[in-house]
């Protein structure tokens, strides 16, 4: 649908080589195309051998999946890298400030920019964590935020993720990946390594520790299990880091402290890097019948024994509903213009929104303010006209659910298809460390893409894919 | 470590160890199957097999005749019998997985590998020589497995529980071998002028990959209870109980030293050890064979329970 107008990011608009692709561009020229394929099955070959795989819920058969790998890389130049640095740090800083004021004084209420009902009847607020204050104030230890391009020089934030952002173990084995199948380029080319990240993590993780931890804290990754569909990054990043992967049933609480059964007798715990949503981190708190949680967690917590990372409550700032608020949000607490910018958002619970919403219906994207992972989402220029107007009743029904976003042209990178080398639609997700001292990002992040053409969907669970992404100095 | 992980690591390392033991199993009954009848007596092979394999009575309850397809779809891959060849790499994949950060990549990935190459394997109906190539890549699998443990783990508790899982298992199933077989060890069953046994006793130096190493040892023909003295008591022969226990014994200090504190499983393998050096091979077959190796078993399933109760729990 996008045609001549989108822009790629190898081939700009005019189909002239950018900066910083140069290279990349030589190396497919210079691969005959029996070459690329070859190493494409090398590249599974790897990921299937090393169990980098995902977990596809309700689907009987292949229950371990791939995520498809392309071999191609996308390229960020260390200018445009280092503007996007910026705009991440500053929006991660905002978002922190942002949770810290909703569970303290609500003075972005008393200013009247954020209304008091998307904070209250949000899904995610958790009354529970009002006055109280996590270790250095940071709520979001780890974020992923994700960002689309559709020009040289327009980047946007289409979302962010306060809760658990998965998908960082793709990032960095993408990297060890492309290492494997195309030494030469990392020889010409200087780009940017990411292996640092488990180090960055845990060190934001001993940031926090409570104050009541000994010298050095004991910190633990609390994964769901095996089922779970990120399984294998709450693994690959336990054992990165050098510590415990721990299930529910691992840890106990006794007099407000966190411990873990060992072959030793009982351990404490400082510091929970936690995979498991909210609802499910302790049955006494949260939902009863949670059978991953450990019951008397969040009384531990806060009590101030043990952190917990993320923070419980942080999914009242990654709503998409907060999210068209964000621009506002950042100025009111940073005092600055945002460097990275928002898409355009209608809010249909606007009676003036969700009129041009329905008017325009078929050029939007509408979004589910509490849905992720592609699922309820409509992209109007796919649509058909059932869908279309199927659409148009949900919004009347329940207006204030949705926001709609105008139809972007996301920037393409080249891939390897059947076909050869074609365009696919990418976005980018880097991961924003937060601790007590200070904000890491490791430079890159993990490029999504929509692996059949035309598609602007790139979550893996419908079928996207990903790629190694490059921050090459020029 | 985390119970849970040494319990994973120590189970894993048991099923990887059964699967080998199964296929040996299958092996040698394989060979002994294809002997003309005056050569391998009248004994069904394929139900000693299953006997060896422990698991007689799913067996039975399953196939009506222990004929060789049945013995070998039982062993390999049957839904009805949890102790499958098949199921033994499941489960020791799956307890990987549930520990992979407790295992090093090299261990894993030989795991993974076997469990793919299984999965894209047609198990159902194979030829005897797809058998053989099969049974020949599960001991490859555990041979390797037992291999990368050593090269490449931290030697730390969790290689001496990978360890213990690994001897504990291969104890009982070493004992459980010469139980099954033991009339024929008998001294009085040394047959008179002909080699009847003969194929016997050498398939279970065969099935515990010892039977070259038997000649080296004993320089002589091979003799029933010499088998039996070389599967119990000589340490030179790593698969011997003496020596299993030997190792049982040498993890279970490290982990007391590592942790400071001796338990119930220390004591009752030094007991154990202990037992096995103060005998003789005569005073066994004087008290009994069987008797002895039945005692051995029961208590060896004990020393399970005290490391599962001390540490996994």
């Amino acid at each position: 649908m996008t045609g001549k107008s989108c822009f790629d990011e190898m081939c700009g608009f005019d189909g002239s080589i950018r900066g910083g692709y140069e290279a990349v561009d030589a190396w497919i020229k210079s691969s005959p195309p029996g070459l690329l394929a070859n190493r494409r099955r090398e590249a599974e070959h790897f990921f299937r051998r090393v169990g980098i795989t995902f977990n596809v819920y309700g689907d009987q058969q292949g229950t371990e999946r791939l995520i498809p790998f392309d071999i191609v890389p996308r390229v960020l130049t260390s200018t445009e890298w280092g503007r996007l640095r910026q705009g991440l740090e500053q929006r991660v800083r905002a978002l922190n400030a942002f949770i810290a004021d909703v569970y303290g004084e609500r003075k972005i209420v008393a200013a009247g920019i954020v209304p008091e009902e998307l904070i209250l009847q949000n899904p995610a607020f958790q009354p529970e964590m009002t006055q109280f204050r996590p270790p250095g104030d940071v709520y979001v230890q780890i974020s992923g935020i994700d960002i689309v391009r559709v020009d040289p020089d327009t980047f946007y934030v289409l979302e962010d993720n306060a809760r658990t952002p998965s998908g960082v173990s793709y990032m960095l084995e993408n990297r060890e990946a492309m290492l494997r199948l195309s030494p030469e380029l990392f020889s010409k080319l200087r780009i940017a390594p990411i292996d640092n990240y488990p180090d960055a993590l845990l060190q934001t993780l001993r940031s926090v520790a409570p104050r009541s931890a000994s010298g050095e804290p004991t910190i633990v990754l609390l994964t769901p299990g095996p089922f779970n569909s990120a399984y294998y990054e709450h693994s690959f990043l336990a054992d990165k880091m050098g510590v415990e992967l721990v299930e529910g049933r691992d840890l106990f609480v006794r007099d407000n402290i966190v411990y873990m059964r060992t072959t030793q007798g009982p351990k404490r715990v400082d510091v929970i890097y936690r995979r498991i949503d909210d609802d499910f981190l302790d049955p006494i708190a949260f939902n009863p019948t949670s059978m991953l949680g450990v019951p008397g967690l969040f009384s531990a917590y806060k009590a101030g024994r043990v952190t917990l990372a993320n923070a419980v409550g942080t999914g009242v700032a990654d709503d998409k509903a907060i999210y068209s608020y964000m621009p506002e949000i950042l100025k009111f607490y940073l005092g600055q213009e945002p460097i990275l910018k928002n898409v355009p958002t209608w809010r249909c619970r606007e009676p003036e929104a969700l009129k041009y919403v329905l008017a325009n219906l078929k050029d939007l994207v509408v979004k589910e303010v509490s849905g992720s992972g592609g699922y309820g989402m409509l992209v109007g220029p796919h649509a058909t006209k059932a869908q279309l107007d199927d659409f148009a009743a949900k919004l009347k029904a329940r207006p204030a659910d949705f926001i709609a976003q105008p139809t972007l042209s996301l920037s393409t990178v080249p891939c390897v298809v059947d076909s050869g080398i074609a365009p696919r639609h990418v976005d980018l997700r880097p991961y924003v460390l937060c601790g007590a001292d200070g904000v890491r990002c490791v430079p890159g992040g993990l490029t999504r893409v929509a692996m059949t053409e035309g598609s602007l969907v790139v979550n893996s669970s419908q079928g996207g894919g990903t790629k190694d992404t490059w921050v090459v100095e020029v | 470590m985390l119970s849970r992980m040494a319990d994973s690591l120590y189970w894993l390392s048991r099923y990887v160890e059964r699967a080998e033991n199964l296929a040996r199993i299958l092996d040698v009954a394989r060979r002994l199957s294809a002997l003309p009848s005056s050569y391998a007596g009248t004994s069904n092979e394929w139900e000693s097999a299953i006997a060896t394999a422990a698991c007689s009575q799913t067996f039975e309850a399953t196939y009506p005749s222990a004929t060789r397809e049945n013995v070998v779809k039982f062993i390999v891959d049957s839904e009805a019998n949890p102790s499958s060849i098949k199921a033994c790499i499941e489960i020791a994949r799956a307890n990987a997985r549930s520990v992979r950060t407790a295992i090093t990549t090299e261990m894993w990935e030989i795991l993974n590998d076997a469990w793919n190459d299984m999965h894209r394997l047609e198990l159902a109906n194979m030829s005897d020589s797809d058998l053989s190539r099969f049974l020949d890549s599960v001991k490859a699998t555990s041979l390797r497995f037992d291999g990368a443990a050593y090269r490449t783990m931290l030697r730390a508790d969790q290689y001496w529980f990978q360890r213990l899982g690994t001897t504990i298992e291969r104890s009982d199933n070493m004992a459980r071998l010469l139980d099954v077989k033991y009339h024929v060890l008998l001294p009085e069953k040394e047959p008179v002028g002909g080699g009847l046994d003969y194929f016997q006793w050498t398939s279970i130096l065969r099935s515990v990959n010892a039977l070259t190493s038997f000649h080296w040892v004993y320089r002589e023909n091979v003799r029933p209870w010499l088998v039996a003295d070389f599967l119990i008591l000589r340490r030179e022969q790593p698969r011997s109980l003496i020596s299993t226990y030997s190792s049982i014994n040498e993890y279970l200090d490290q982990i007391a030293d590592a942790y400071g504190r001796q338990g119930p499983a220390q004591r009752r393998a030094r007991s154990l050890l202990t037992r096995l050096g103060n005998t003789d091979m005569e005073s066994i077959f004087q008290s009994g064979l069987h008797e002895f190796l039945s005692e051995f078993i029961a208590d060896n399933n004990e020393l399970g329970r005290d490391i599962s109760q001390q540490y996994l729990l």
